[in-house]
């Protein structure tokens, strides 16, 4: 479908200095970037929408499809400028979130600090109540000892209450009646209730995410209805879908609900178009890479769906660290974030070592090179010392180098310390944050049970494309994608996403005393519920149900598919099998005579994605003359040569072009490294393919 | 191509070994069956050279472990000589002396080959829950009642499991399926790490570690040397009392700080004493060294070269240098008190570098019992990781709840209850536990436990800082000390196996850090946020004011 007659998709992706919006009618795609207005997200969004609109001539009315995407939980969380938030919890657990997990993020630091909680204190109430593991009650909930907290909470200012007792996972009623109690009080104060925010076993993990909700709820659900009500005001008739973690599209109502689906929503559209640029590519395993100024996230992607995960943390305070942020237990796509980007410092350690970030020169005063009274050398320095960075053509010409400044940055701090050239100081900055990503990335894969061999690299992101080729031949790889349109990937993968919903719950289960009907039961449960919150997916549904089982006793579980139907005693040999060869997959043996159980369940539900269209064919074309060329180092032979550079916009489908080469464009810079060779395809995406032998 | 590489490759490769060891411990993590490992962290993994010497070690796991392994894979190498090393092989001990101090640990070293030459070895050990015996607790008299001893034997030789071995592990532990598991994990991990580092060599050209290792030890060892200057030289002495079995005991040292590195030498330290807290010096140099090291040098990768300057020397038969046969399962907790030690005389050298006493050793629930009516007297048994609180920093407050200097993690109430038929009626925060001062110590907790099936349960105690709290530095108040008994009254011991009787409930108070500094130069608006906080109460903050 094409032209005017095609539905017309928005996606809105609302970042922390930015707003990007994406309009696209068929193959038109138009876009445009706006500052945040932080007072009101929406003004910088309907600026931007309306712009979008502009250039395509079209009117609120025609939009099909709105999808939105935004910070604005993750940064509230950051920024803890949420609502305040009291917790109710039971007796004798009032300090679970601040005895977290008691271990220290960095193991020789002294001078480590906890992560504040988001719950101070004072506003963590506690009633008499207790669940044992099965779900049994103990102890019966203290309902004049609840209305008291209520009270307390209230007159304590609190604006929003989590209340998370020890076991609800297994057993809701505690919760549920706790909540119907606090509507008779205040019967407009949010609440949030662990077994429906994350019914998972662990209550640390089950405790942060039910504050993380109830603390982001007032904020979001002012937020999402201000901005309906303006859409709806200018005529826009399409239903307003938000992008959620776990690369899925939420309704208003789900949105508003458990806005900490939202959290972290603005990488996963980026994950999400990684997969489906790889399923249109015909690419079965890939690593998407999106490096920035201040991070490098990572992500796998299998037969065209990211790899998820249930947890991640919010907030890392300690240079990104694992530990130091707040744990979220929510379906995610699972990304690896290091800080590494385009403005990362580097340095040199103890060891006389080169080191790089985590610490970044941000945009104020940025790199060296942008002349704005940076002088610490940064990855962007190097780079544009090593000649991979046109001065002139950076950033959409808005910025001229100064590669002087660069130079200068990088000899007084690390070079001549080192007693190097200035070339070898930039060339060793690149390579140790080339290698630390390439680190990240297979120690991630290995935590995945993946080989990463046989991946391509999906890139994207300002830094990605001058990194990708060096990345993928540190970790071997033979071919690296770079997608059109690669600056608002993120928002070009809302528009990817299928609107579906995914619930978790926790229910010990031992497959040597496999019950199929209570199995089957709380799977039909959870569809039911599951469906409800997937409410606006259209066509017809897809359903995925997956246990998380492991060896009785082991830490970690392992997901295994379940079939779509009511499961008999036969399915625990069924579910065996599958779970040995995913644990052989993983960790190369299985043990055969333990016990396996199952933890947790989790039943997905939503539209179908739509099947990409693989690009058409296209007959190879000659590279036409380059325009220009540059003296670039290599990292492989250390050596200064002459790389022909070419305009990204000049290259059509089927062009080919030898390596080295070096492609500019306003957001980016692609540098072909001399094992690579690289074609447009039909898609426009850049393909580097190795050369067969290397030179 | 080895000679000639320059420090930008060697750099690189560096990187790239500590990734490598780093996803040799992601896989014993991942697959570890003993919950204290896969819940807690209790584990370590590293790479060494032909020599024994350890060139990368990941970061995730525990320094008890880190650093005693570090010295273990030298006896391995007395014991299986590199020439007779063949690809498949897989070497194993629990030794506690030449391994990581106690039987509970599993030390598993794997020689590693490329091109069909060996380049390496790579070693992991890992806590398992159960190894026979007495149990994990402090209560045996000597090391054989303690449980099974494996000498350094093959696990696997040329690829072929020593199917003898696993089945006298399998005979000789409470948990046979468990351990049997996490002896396949530590193997594993050890593959995974061969493999990479084969990979690497192969990327990189390399043909042996010679020149890497060099580069590594030599680099490491100059950065903390230099370090080690920028501190005044001079022998500084300290000792501190602590609860012992039966008895107190006195942790005493000299520390010494010249051109050649730091000394610090346990003498006038107490003997050995008859019950399982004794240390072996293995383990004694692994906690010294990791509070020398957090003192010093934390940014220098820990590996051969790092530790070098720091020499540890202890009288032999003493309680830091006990000596085959006496008992050392809870060895930890003398072990992880050194670092106090440590810091008390390295602050008279430094001042501001260290924190006050805190709580130090780990305040672990060891609980074991009848699961259920058929399964044995001892259905289950579990280490629910727990901490008091840390002491306070020259510029901060103690952290509160936290292990130091051990780095393993809490674990999850519904996670112990789930494998234990135990409920757990409290855990909490300790109000005024913290020692106050200037910078206040960390706050201990409050833990009520209770069986949930009507059963007796035991516990195998092995605390300490109940009769010598952590002492407060500067004017700082000394920490509140531990406490353990039941809610009816009864007091119980700090060490040993004692029974909690069907329907009474275990009360566990960890301790508190000490404080920095007099109380009432405390910042007023931190003693309010204390206040206001519930951290410390009224009667609390009488301690802070200044009549």
């Amino acid at each position: 479908m094409t032209g005017a007659s095609a539905p017309l998709g928005l996606a809105a992706d609302i970042g922390g200095t930015f707003t990007d919006v994406v309009a696209e009618r068929g193959h038109q795609r138009v876009s445009a970037k706006v500052l945040t207005t932080h007072d009101a997200p929406e003004r910088a969004l309907l600026d931007g929408v309306t712009q979008a609109l502009d250039a395509l001539g079209a009117s609120f009315a025609e939009v099909a499809q709105f999808v939105h995407g935004t910070t604005l939980a993750t940064n509230a969380i950051i920024e803890r400028k949420g609502a305040v938030t009291a917790l109710i919890a039971t007796e004798g657990f009032r300090d679970v979130i601040a005895i977290a997990d008691e271990s220290r993020h960095a193991q020789y630091d002294l001078n480590i600090e906890r992560n504040p909680p988001l719950v101070p204190r004072r506003l963590r109430f506690t009633v008499p109540e207790r669940m044992d593991v099965t779900g049994q009650p103990l102890l019966e909930l203290d309902e004049d000892a609840l209305r008291q907290v209520a009270r307390d909470a209230l007159a304590a200012g609190a604006q929003a209450i989590a209340v998370a007792f020890l076991h609800a996972y297994a057993n809701p009623a505690h919760e549920r009646r706790a909540r119907e109690i606090l509507a008779d009080i205040a019967p407009d104060l949010p609440v949030s209730i662990s077994s429906e925010v994350c019914p998972e076993i662990r209550e640390y993990e089950r405790t942060s995410t039910t504050i993380a909700n109830a603390y982001v709820q007032p904020l979001m659900a002012g937020y999402l209805t201000r901005l309906a009500r303006a859409l709806a005001d200018r005529g826009c008739q399409a239903p307003l879908r938000l992008m959620t973690s776990g690369g899925a599209l939420a309704s208003i109502d789900a949105a508003c609900r458990f806005p900490v689906r939202l959290v972290e929503s603005g990488p996963a559209g980026g994950a999400i178009l990684a997969g489906h640029i790889a399923a249109a590519s015909g690419e079965d395993r890939v690593l998407s890479f999106d490096m920035g100024g201040t991070t490098a996230k990572i992500c796998l992607i299998e037969d065209g769906r990211p790899q998820t995960a249930r947890t991640f943390e919010v907030d890392r305070t300690a240079r990104f660290l694992k530990g130091s942020g707040l744990p979220i237990r929510i379906p995610v796509i699972e990304m690896i974030e290091i800080g590494a980007g385009g403005g990362s410092i580097a340095a040199i350690d103890a060891t006389q070592s080169i080191t790089v970030g985590p610490e970044s020169a941000g945009s104020e005063p940025g790199p060296a090179a942008y002349g704005r009274g940076g002088t610490q050398p940064t990855v962007t320095d190097a780079d544009v010392v090593l000649g991979r960075i046109a001065p002139d053509r950076f950033a959409g010409r808005t910025l001229s180098l100064n590669a002087d400044a660069a130079a200068k940055a990088l000899n007084d701090t690390i070079a001549t310390p080192l007693g190097l050239e200035t070339e070898m100081g930039a060339l060793g900055v690149t390579e140790m944050v080339d290698e630390t990503m390439s680190n990240a990335a297979r120690v991630h894969a290995v935590e995945r049970g993946a080989t990463l061999k046989t991946h391509s690299l999906i890139a994207f992101g300002g830094a990605a494309p001058l990194h990708a080729a060096r990345v993928a031949e540190k970790l071997g790889l033979a071919r690296v994608i770079i997608p059109a349109d690669a600056g608002v990937g993120s928002a070009v993968g809302f528009l990817r996403a299928p609107v579906a919903f995914e619930s978790t719950r926790s229910r010990f289960m031992r497959l040597d005393t496999f019950d199929a009907a209570a199995a089957t039961a709380l799977l039909d449960e959870m569809t039911a519920e599951t469906t409800d919150l997937a409410s606006g997916a259209t066509g017809p549904l897809v359903q995925r149900r997956t246990a998380f089982m492991r060896y009785a006793g082991q830490g970690h579980e392992i997901s295994v598919d379940l079939p779509i139907a009511p499961l008999t005693g036969a399915d625990a040999d069924t579910l065996r099998t599958a779970f040995e060869t995913a644990y052989r997959r993983l960790f190369e043996r299985h043990i055969p005579s333990a016990a396996i159980e199952i933890l947790s369940w989790s039943v997905f539900v939503g539209a179908e994605t739509e099947a990409p269209t693989p690009p058409d064919p296209v007959p190879p074309l000659p590279a036409p003359e380059a325009p220009g060329h540059r003296r670039i180092f290599d990292a492989t032979t250390r050596s200064w040569g002459e790389v022909p550079v070419h305009e990204r916009d000049a290259l059509h489908p089927g062009t080919c072009l030898p390596g080295p080469a070096l492609i500019v464009e306003n957001a980016t810079s692609t540098y072909v490294t001399a094992r690579f060779d690289a074609r447009v395809d039909g898609l426009n995406a850049l393909i580097l393919d190795r050369k067969t032998e290397a030179p | 191509m080895t000679d000639t590489l320059s420090p930008l490759d060697l750099q690189i490769m560096w990187q790239r070994l500590i990734a490598v060891v780093e996803e040799q411990a992601q896989v014993l993590l991942r697959t570890a069956f003993s919950p204290i490992v896969r819940e807690c962290g209790d584990l370590s993994a590293g790479v060494f050279d032909t020599q024994g010497r350890m060139l990368a070690q990941a970061v995730t796991g525990t320094p008890g472990h880190v650093n005693s392994m570090a010295e273990s894979v030298k006896h391995f190498l007395d014991h299986f000589p590199c020439d007779t090393m063949q690809p498949g092989d897989i070497y194993i001990t629990n030794d506690p002396w030449m391994g990581t101090g106690h039987l509970n640990d599993f030390v598993l070293t794997t020689p590693a080959f490329h091109d069909g030459n060996l380049v390496g070895l790579f070693s992991c050990t890992s806590h398992l829950m159960d190894i026979g015996g007495i149990g994990f607790g402090p209560d045996a008299t000597d090391v054989f009642m303690e449980g099974l001893s494996i000498p350094f034997l093959k696990l696997a030789e040329g690829g072929v499991l020593n199917d003898t071995l696993m089945a006298m592990i399998r005979a000789n532990t409470r948990l046979p399926i468990d351990t049997e598991g996490d002896v396949y994990s530590l193997a594993a991990c050890n593959d995974v790490g061969c493999k990479r580092l084969s990979e690497m060599m192969s990327e990189f050209g390399l043909a042996d570690l010679d020149t890497l290792a060099a580069h590594i030890l030599t680099r490491s060892e100059a950065a903390v040397m230099a370090e080690i200057a920028r501190l005044p030289k001079g022998t500084w002495r300290n000792q501190m009392v602590v609860d012992g079995y039966d008895a107190p005991v006195t942790l005493a040292l000299s520390l010494t700080i010249d051109d050649t590195g730091v000394t610090v030498d346990f003498d006038g330290t107490s003997p050995q004493v008859g019950r399982g807290i004794n240390v072996p010096l293995s383990y004694t140099t692994a906690y010294t060294v990791f509070g020398l090291g957090c003192a010093i040098a934390p940014d220098v990768p820990n590996n051969a070269g790092s530790l070098k300057p720091f020499r540890v020397t202890g009288p032999e038969g003493s309680i830091v240098n006990a000596i085959k046969p006496a008992p050392v399962a809870s060895r930890h907790v003398v072990g992880q008190m050194l670092p106090d030690v440590v810091f008390g005389a390295l602050r008279q050298a430094a001042p501001d570098r260290t924190p006050a006493e805190g709580t130090s050793c780990l305040w672990n629930l060891n609980v074991r019992g009848v699961a259920a009516r058929d399964g044995g007297n001892y259905g289950f048994t579990m280490a629910v990781t727990s901490n008091g609180g840390t002491g306070a920093r020259p510029t901060l407050d103690g952290l509160s709840a936290t292990a130091y200097p051990s780095g393993v993690k809490g674990t999850p109430v519904e996670i112990a209850e789930a494998v234990t038929p135990l409920v757990f009626w409290k855990k909490e925060l300790r109000p005024d536990s913290g020692g106050a001062g200037r910078h206040r110590g960390g706050l201990g907790q409050v833990i009520e436990v209770e069986s949930r099936i009507g059963e007796p349960f035991e516990l195998l105690a092995a605390y300490d800082r109940i009769d010598h709290p952590a002492r407060g530095h500067d004017g700082g108040q000394d920490g509140a000390a531990g406490a353990v008994g039941l809610a009816s009254g009864r007091v119980f011991q700090g060490k040993g196996f004692q029974t909690v009787p069907p329907g009474e409930r275990l009360v566990v108070l960890t301790p508190g850090g000490g404080g920095i500094g007099a109380p009432e130069t405390r910042d007023p608006d931190a003693l309010a946020a204390d206040l206001e906080e519930q951290l410390i109460s009224d009667a609390g903050a009488r301690a802070y004011d200044p009549r």
